[in-house]
């Protein structure tokens, strides 16, 4: 018997087969027709877990039922109350832990969750496509300079968030361009970085200037910015610091961090090398350790780049894998190859120097650990060897703290982490403020935005009335 | 987009670029470095800071011809802009009332030898220069060495000037002759590196060695830079690039520099294909 609720719309692909071939994005997108059928499914349920489950409360059910009705102008402006970067969100969000895991249509029996995000994007690109202009409405200037400190998404939201309320917004950059992971991380063909422009120019329209190859910390301290006029500082620096695994080995030609290698590709293009001149070598047998986005888009853009095989070997299972569940299904499409249970302890090397091995131990899974993960160990004695000629380690990363490190008035916690009050974004130094993955640890897009959110908030109050607990008036 | 002020030819290798960098030039200290990219297509290249004028506002780098983007820097002209240039970089030399001070400086390390130098001499050492060049014809900046030194030894590979050998003889020779040294520092290719510290460590000299570890960022988040030392992996950009000779995986060093020939040979016959200077291209085509 057909389900009373019709079945979810698949996104429509490129072709595994051909898509290992370019770096053109992989997700085609839904049609008009596509995303109204899809949106039509919606229950609209009173209760909206859908909206407890997005993590900045965007009103899905009402940008649903504007979609149904093809008012996708009007279902923008829904989603721009709560979302300045949507064509992001809805490419790399991971919907199903978030919106669409509690969404009551994958709750009924033989259900599939409404694709909220798919829709979402749909919304952002159709816009773009058709110039819709949605027009924000800025209140007149204040002419009271901000400065954010980095551009990923963090940065980008709170620069957005304080144009909007009309103050003059200067983002500093350390790279020679702006977008933050979303630039030198996440691969072309899951992100287009020509979306990405469309918002950076979105948010230069709203008067935002952004100063590009500016490391605060080296080439202007944080004290400098506030004595040079800037009421506020909010840092969003993210968590860009690589971790290594500590084995013998890792100096070996032929080792890669995740971020050296998506950053030569991505962020200096070196997937078109020699028109660009950066450049990467890729080996015949990759290994990929990790089991996060980072680590998909690692293995899949060795593949693009020529790689015979691509392994991904992860210590735990499929289960706990945090990458999105998308970049899992679309890796195994592709021909990545996953060993999980394996944990590599030595990389081993010819007399140049060079990656030739690397030894793996094997391991089990234990009990669940305090965030409800099953923990893994070692299983005493059990190791094995495989030949490979590159390691790409994406095991996550920490915070760096070239921002911080000359500024003692800002405290750090753990792995380098700013040190930042969960109501309010305050960090212990006054007039500074901080969100993102330089607080969190690696997160995700839409926590940073969030959180930047909450930061503008309290910046612009900060400012505005000059409360604080040792300043009396501004 | 950065100014070039000047772009010029110092010998048949090695050219001296200032360009108009006020922030830099008010923050930078001996031994920090920028990242040039020449233009949007380019690679992003460590360069040494060899010279800050913070009234002028100006920055004064000098590179040697080795490959692609160090030939198109060569062809740019004063009054043209490179795409992007950042820093300054990495921490500055550590700079203290050591004593004497003896600085090697080998081809293109003469010049981040000579803010070195300087620092240390302001800093109330003594400063012994040893320079080294391949022949006489090759010898730059001698004028500016000699003012920042108290001491300054021209080494020629083929003995046409001053002392014939390598730098790290001539450093040899002194300790030979009982000089007391109290540091050494030494810049210019990895080899000369660890030579030096093969001379220096028989006798307990500390020796510092500025790696030119490939780079990506040079802000410690892709890890590109780094090196194997006796006190774990470091990363050239942030921990450095001045460290302890004596720490230094070398050999490993040597070959993480290597990885990208294939590359880097690819990229230079590509660039010559469309390079309409041809005067430039026999240049690097003398030096590899
Ligand atoms: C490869 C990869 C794939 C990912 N995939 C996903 C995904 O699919 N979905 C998802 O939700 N999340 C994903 N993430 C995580 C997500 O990208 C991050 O959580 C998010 O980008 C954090 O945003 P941020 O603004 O805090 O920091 P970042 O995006 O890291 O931006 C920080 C910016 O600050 C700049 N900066 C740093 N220090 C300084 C300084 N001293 N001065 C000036 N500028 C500075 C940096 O250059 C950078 O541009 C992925 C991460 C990676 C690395
Ligand atoms: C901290 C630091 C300071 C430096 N200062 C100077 C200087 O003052 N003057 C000078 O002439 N050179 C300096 N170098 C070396 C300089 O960066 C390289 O010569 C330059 O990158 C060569 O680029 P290319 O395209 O011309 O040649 P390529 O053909 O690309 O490379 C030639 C050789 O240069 C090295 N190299 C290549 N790319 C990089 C890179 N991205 N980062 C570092 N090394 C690379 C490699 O060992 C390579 O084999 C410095 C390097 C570092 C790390
Ligand atoms: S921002 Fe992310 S979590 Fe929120 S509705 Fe969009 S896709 Fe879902
Ligand atoms: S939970 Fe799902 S079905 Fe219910 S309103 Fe939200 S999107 Fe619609
Ligand atoms: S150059 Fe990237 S970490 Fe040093």
């Amino acid at each position: 018997m057909p389900s009373k609720h019709p079945s979810r719309q698949e996104m429509p692909c490129q072709d595994p087969g051909e898509r290992i071939g370019n770096f053109n994005e992989v997700a085609l997108g839904f049609s008009e027709n596509h995303a109204r059928l899809e949106a039509s499914r919606c229950l609209n349920c009173k209760n909206t877990p859908c909206i407890d489950g997005c993590p900045v409360g965007i009103d899905i059910r009402a940008f649903l039922t504007f979609v149904v009705e093809g008012e996708f102008k009007r279902a923008l402006e829904i989603i721009k109350e709560k979302n300045t970067l949507p064509a992001i969100t809805g490419r790399v969000c991971p919907q199903e832990m978030q919106c669409e895991a509690v969404c009551t249509l994958g709750k009924v029996k033989n259900g599939t969750p409404l694709a909220i995000g798919s829709v979402e994007r749909f919304i952002a690109d159709w816009n773009a496509m058709h110039d819709t202009g949605v027009v924000i409405e800025t209140p007149p200037r204040t002419g009271i300079e901000i400065a954010v400190i980095g551009s990923g998404p963090a940065g980008l939201t709170a620069a957005g968030e304080l144009a909007r309320l009309g103050h003059e917004v200067t983002v500093f950059e350390a790279f020679h361009r702006a977008g933050g992971v979303l630039v030198y991380g996440i691969p072309e063909f899951r992100l287009p970085k020509d979306v990405l422009e469309r918002e950076i120019e979105f948010l230069e329209n709203l008067g935002v200037r952004i100063e590009l190859d500016t490391v605060v910390g080296k080439t202007v301290e944080i004290q400098e910015l506030l004595d040079d006029g800037f009421k506020a500082v909010f840092i969003g620096t993210g968590a860009g610091l690589p971790r290594f695994l500590g084995i013998p080995g890792e100096g070996l030609v032929g080792v890669y961090s995740a971020n050296e290698f998506l950053t030569r590709t991505n962020l200096m293009k070196a997937y078109n090398f020699p028109e660009y001149d950066t450049p990467i070598s890729v080996g015949r047998h990759v290994s990929v350790i990790g089991g996060g986005n980072v680590a998909m888009d690692s293995a899949r853009t060795a593949l693009r780049l020529g790689a015979d095989t691509v392994t991904v070997f992860y210590r735990r299972t499929v289960k706990e894998m945090p990458a999105r569940s998308a970049e899992i299904d679309h890796a195994i499409e592709e021909g990545i190859q996953f060993r999980f249970l394996r944990n590599p302890v030595a990389l081993i090397g010819n007399e140049e120097n060079r990656l030739v091995s690397m030894k793996l131990q094997e391991m089990t899974l234990g009990c669940l650990d305090a965030s409800g993960r099953a923990s893994c160990e070692p299983v005493e004695g059990k190791f094995e060897k495989v030949d490979t000629d590159m390691v790409i380690i994406a095991i996550g990363s920490d915070v760096n703290t070239i921002c911080t490190s000359s500024t003692c008035n800002i405290e750090t916690g753990r792995r380098g982490r700013i040190v930042a009050m969960d109501a309010s974004q305050r960090t212990t130094m006054e007039g500074v403020f901080a969100a993102g993955d330089a607080v969190t640890g690696g997160a995700t897009v839409i926590s940073a935005m969030g959180d930047a959110k909450k930061a503008a908030k309290e910046i612009h109050e900060y400012i505005t009335s000059g409360t604080s607990s040792n300043e009396t008036s501004s | 987009m950065v100014t070039i002020l000047s772009n010029t030819q110092l010998n048949d290798i090695i050219w001296q670029m200032d360009l108009e960098a006020p922030r830099i030039a008010r923050k930078g200290l001996a031994g920090q470095f920028v990242i040039v990219m020449v233009d949007d297509y380019g690679e992003r290249i460590p360069l040494t800071l060899a010279d800050m004028d913070p009234v002028g506002e100006r920055i004064t780098l000098v590179y040697q011809v080795s490959g692609k983007t160090s030939l198109q820097l060569s062809q740019v002209e004063a009054g043209e802009q490179l795409s992007h240039v950042v820093g300054p970089l990495g921490h500055p030399a550590e700079v203290q009332e050591y004593g004497t001070v003896v600085l090697l400086g080998g081809g293109c390390g003469v010049a981040p030898v000579h803010a070195q130098a300087k620092a240390f001499k302001d800093g109330g050492n003594e400063v012994i220069s040893i320079l080294g060049f391949r022949s006489s014809d090759l010898v730059f900046w001698e004028d500016k060495m000699e003012t920042v030194s108290d001491e300054l030894i021209i080494c020629t590979d083929d003995g046409s000037r001053g002392f014939h050998g390598f730098t790290t003889q001539a450093l040899e020779s002194q300790i030979e002759q009982g000089r007391e040294i109290d540091r050494v520092i030494s810049i210019g290719p990895l080899i000369m590196m660890a030579n030096t510290v093969k001379v220096t460590r028989p006798h307990y000299i500390p020796t510092i060695v500025s790696l030119n570890a490939i780079m990506v960022d040079g802000t410690g988040m892709c890890g590109s830079c780094r090196v194997s030392t006796t006190d774990g992996t470091k990363f050239s950009c942030v921990d450095g690039p001045d460290m302890n000779g004596f720490q230094i995986d070398f050999d490993e060093l040597l070959s993480r520099n290597s990885r990208f020939h294939e590359q880097e040979a690819i990229s230079l016959e590509h660039f010559k294909k469309e390079c309409k200077c041809k005067q430039a291209v026999q240049e690097v085509e003398k030096c590899k």
